[in-house]
């Protein structure tokens, strides 16, 4: 197997920006599941749905992905909060154990799955924008832009939202229910609204998250199984709770199997994520950088 | 007479902080130890790493003659060391009695020589429960229980194990004065039929009342260790501790 | 009552139903009962590990695919004999139960479950790239000429999995009265103070894990002669996962009547759904069931019955 170094550099550089697009997928995750510990492995149906939803909006009025993404956070918003408060009063408040929570989230992606089929069916969508197509040549490298424009968003979105936690009261204040539920009780916060605004914020994160999918790839149904373990290893291997962590992983990850990809074929890509999954959660659960 | 517990050395850290620093500590059989500190001196942390719960860094326990490191936290029951969580830790679906059991099945039945045919079962978890006065509720589960109930459900769940050392870690936070008495009455009952005890508390009473022997730790460190009457007086305890 | 009269029970009304089962109209019949037969043995092998030790594998197709995929292998190399083939199934799926297990069972419940996902699809990825058994395009298995008994080969199939299905709910019962049982029930209440007890958590922790990965092998073995062309992409259908958990969870997931009618209610359930509607539509029903239930009845119809009892004898 020859390996010129041009089509090497081409690989890593395709896996850094696909790289930025896994943090954009991951940050929900490392919001509910490494703040929270709420094992949502339904996020990925949401990012689906985020895209669908920029496909549609795209489809009839033609309007920018990205933007419809934006204009939908909201809606998101209250999805996750509506979700959320469904979460806390069933599983939350009875203290019951994890398993009910995570059938709940497993029946939760499979109803938003086969809801997009009965309804979208089970054809590749895709979307209209004018930077799906062009390429920046740099060098040696391509940059297409469907995957730098993506990048670009996601690493401003995942500094926005480092800002707004680190900076905020209420971002603030959910690091700390992240870390001490009851030194939150005892400064009479009540932690059921962080954490339902905490929620709302993840879920709001599937909205981007989904735009920018389908601006990368086609999409169907059944597209979001492939990112469940993409977004848990990544969130694993950062360590939970660790933004630069996550981004660090996200960034291995997409390298990893942009090569794989390149080398070995694209059939072998799902493998990739789990496999890295499976042996960080088996030798190094604590990850890269963890707490 | 031999020690029955020695802890040499022990060492334990959680990242850059060091919960417990270079603990000795000797028990004989049949004390009546107190163990107490202030909160975070690394109490929990020194009886999750007697009973496996948590692997010490450095330092080593020896228990009844034998090494303990690496050993798993139910091999450790099974040797004869036994202990009741802070926050009691009931196995809600199933009755008291069943509770009560599960320590049967996996140390008494293990043990070589002591195994119990199932009318033998049933008739030692009435006994247990008669002991600490929840007999009658041996069908109910533990949602049905008080606080004081559901510390006594620990104790008993730890000595049916047959233990030769019981560790009660905080068995008595939150209680009243009677409930305390009754818990330390147990205790002593236990102690009269050979088993040592090491009672983590922060009721100085209690404390004062029952052990013949008073470990104080602060910061991870052991700071006294001696007769109660003695260390009370010791000016580093007073000002780490009592006197707050 | 005692184990072996559980067992005789068991087979007893196993013969029963096969007998009844024969003056069935037509085919479709025993091609419908042998899909609910094959979630029986899933779901109940399912909750031995979900139900009794709390720990929920979402990998069901890893272990119930791979033993398709074992027949589809030894069936290019020499024709066997189904039951054969599911105690090699069984085999494999059990070792590979194992592995898992000893790899992920160290970590708390939710790593446990993702991982178990990330194994189903390690193991579609890896089926999907060997040729050997017909990768992405799929392998077509032609049935024997010869039928063992009865004549007719869904017949056949039908027995089968009505033998394994007895099997296992012997074996599942056999769990909850046992010693194991108690260790399994002490583990999912909380497995600390499980630990504490005495309780070797890990290991019964991976007889659960091999247990329920074996048997659910086996469940898989015949279905490449049910169907006669298996790819990837059906073999390992999330479909067998939702169902897997959604039955125990709304049948009961605390002892083995639960996954027993759950299987019978949503098998039945969507058996009707998939011939009146599409399927499509038949799955979206059983996710709603499982989310319903999760959050009105977490004890499933069992608990239901057993609360409307509680009630009708008024409170102890």
């Amino acid at each position: 197997m020859e390996v010129s170094l041009d089509l090497l550099l081409s690989a890593v550089v395709a896996g850094i920006l696909l790289g930025g697009f896994y943090a954009a997928v991951s940050i929900g995750i490392s919001i509910s599941f490494g703040m929270l510990d709420i094992v949502n492995i339904a996020h990925p149906a949401f990012i689906i749905l985020g895209a669908y939803a920029a496909y549609f909006v795209n489809s009839t009025f033609g309007l920018d992905p990205i933007l419809t993404a934006i204009i939908m956070l909201p809606v998101f918003y209250l999805l996750g909060a509506g979700v959320y408060q469904v979460y806390y009063a069933v599983f939350e408040r009875r203290g019951d154990e994890a398993l009910r929570g995570l059938a709940f989230f497993f029946g939760l992606l499979f109803i938003i799955e086969v809801g997009l089929v009965l309804v979208f069916g089970v054809d590749y969508r895709f979307v209209e924008a004018p930077y799906i197509g062009p390429t920046f040549r740099f060098g040696m490298v391509d940059l297409p832009l469907r995957m730098l424009v993506p990048f670009a968003v996601s690493i401003v979105m995942v500094v926005l939202l480092q800002l707004y936690l680190s900076r905020t009261f209420i971002g603030r204040a959910i690091m700390a229910v992240s870390q001490d539920r009851l030194a939150l009780q005892l400064m009479s916060a009540n932690p059921g609204r962080i954490k339902r605004i905490a929620f709302g914020i993840s879920i709001a994160t599937a909205s981007l998250a989904g735009a920018f999918l389908i601006i990368i790839q086609p999409v169907e149904p059944s597209v979001g199984r492939d990112y469940i373990g993409r977004v848990f290893a990544i969130t694993v291997l950062g360590g939970l709770g660790s933004f630069p962590g996550m981004v660090t992983a996200a960034l291995l990850l997409g390298i990893v199997e942009s090569i794989t990809a390149t080398f070995y074929g694209p059939s072998w890509s799902p493998a990739v994520a789990f496999g890295i999954l499976l042996l960080t959660l088996a030798f190094r659960p604590s990850g890269i950088m963890g707490r | 007479m031999a020690a029955l517990l020695e802890v040499t050395d022990l060492g334990k850290h959680f990242g850059g902080f060091t919960a417990l620093d270079g603990i000795n500590l000797a028990v004989a059989p049949g004390e009546r130890v107190g163990l107490i500190g202030p909160n975070g001196s690394g109490k929990s942390t020194l009886v999750n790493c007697l009973c496996g719960t948590l692997r010490n860094e450095t330092g080593s326990v020896r228990f009844d003659g034998k090494v303990m490191d690496g050993l798993p936290a139910h091999q450790r029951t099974r040797l004869g060391m036994a202990r009741s969580f802070q926050l009691p830790k009931p196995f809600v679906s199933m009755s008291l009695a069943d509770n009560i059991r599960i320590p049967l099945l996996y140390t008494v039945n293990v043990r070589r020589g002591t195994h119990l045919a199932p009318a033998e079962l049933d008739g030692r978890c009435d006994e247990l429960l008669h002991l600490v006065g929840l007999a009658e509720k041996a069908r109910r589960r533990p949602r049905d229980l008080t606080q004081v109930e559901m510390r006594k459900l620990e104790l008993a769940r730890a000595m049916a194990a047959e233990p030769k050392l019981l560790i009660a870690d905080e068995a008595m936070a939150g209680l009243s004065h009677s409930e305390v008495d009754d818990i330390l009455a147990l205790l002593s009952v236990l102690n009269e039929r050979g088993i040592t005890v090491i009672l983590i508390e922060h009721i100085m009473r209690a404390v004062m009342s029952f052990s013949n022997r008073l470990v104080v730790l602060v910061a991870g460190r052991k700071i006294a260790d001696g007769l109660p009457q003695e260390v009370t007086r010791n000016p580093d305890v007073v000002k780490a501790y009592i006197g707050e | 009552m005692g184990a072996k009269r559980f067992w005789l029970i068991a087979i007893l009304v196993g013969a029963v139903f096969f007998g009844l089962s024969l003056m069935a109209p037509n085919q479709y019949y025993f091609q419908a009962g042998y899909v609910v037969l094959q979630y029986i043995v899933l779901a109940t092998a399912w909750n031995i590990l979900g139900g009794y030790t709390g720990y929920v594998n979402f990998g069901v197709a890893a272990f119930f695919a791979l033993g398709a995929y074992s027949s589809v292998a030894l069936y290019k190399l020499a024709p066997l004999p189904i039951p054969v083939l599911m105690l090699i199934a069984g085999i494999v799926s059990g070792v590979v139960g194992l592995g898992m297990g000893y790899l992920t069972l160290r970590l708390r419940g939710a790593f446990f479950s993702i991982a178990t996902l990330a194994m189903a699809v390690v193991m579609q990825t890896l089926i999907t790239n060997w040729d050997y058994v017909g990768g992405s395009r799929g392998a077509y298995i032609l049935r024997p000429a010869q039928v063992p008994i009865l004549g007719n080969y869904i017949v056949y199939l039908f027995l089968i999995m009505l033998i394994l299905a007895v099997i296992t709910i012997g074996i599942a019962r056999s769990i909850e009265r046992s010693r194991l049982g108690f260790g399994f029930a002490s583990i999912r209440d909380d497995e600390q103070a499980a630990e504490a007890a005495g309780v070797p958590t890990l290991r019964l922790k991976l007889v659960a894990t091999t247990l329920s990965g074996a048997l659910m092998g086996m469940a898989g073995a015949p279905l490449p002669y049910y169907v006669t062309y298996l790819d990837p992409a059906s073999g390992f259908s999330l479909s067998y996962a939702v169902n897997s958990i959604a039955m125990p969870l709304i049948g009961g997931m605390t002892n083995w009547i639960g996954p027993l009618i759950g299987a019978l209610f949503l098998g039945t359930i969507q058996q009707l759904a998939t011939v009146t509607i599409s399927s499509a539509l038949n799955l979206l029903i059983v996710g709603l069931l499982l989310v319903g239930f999760v959050v009105i009845a977490p004890n499933g119809i069992v608990g239901l019955v057993e609360r409307a009892v509680e009630r009708a004898r008024g409170r102890r």
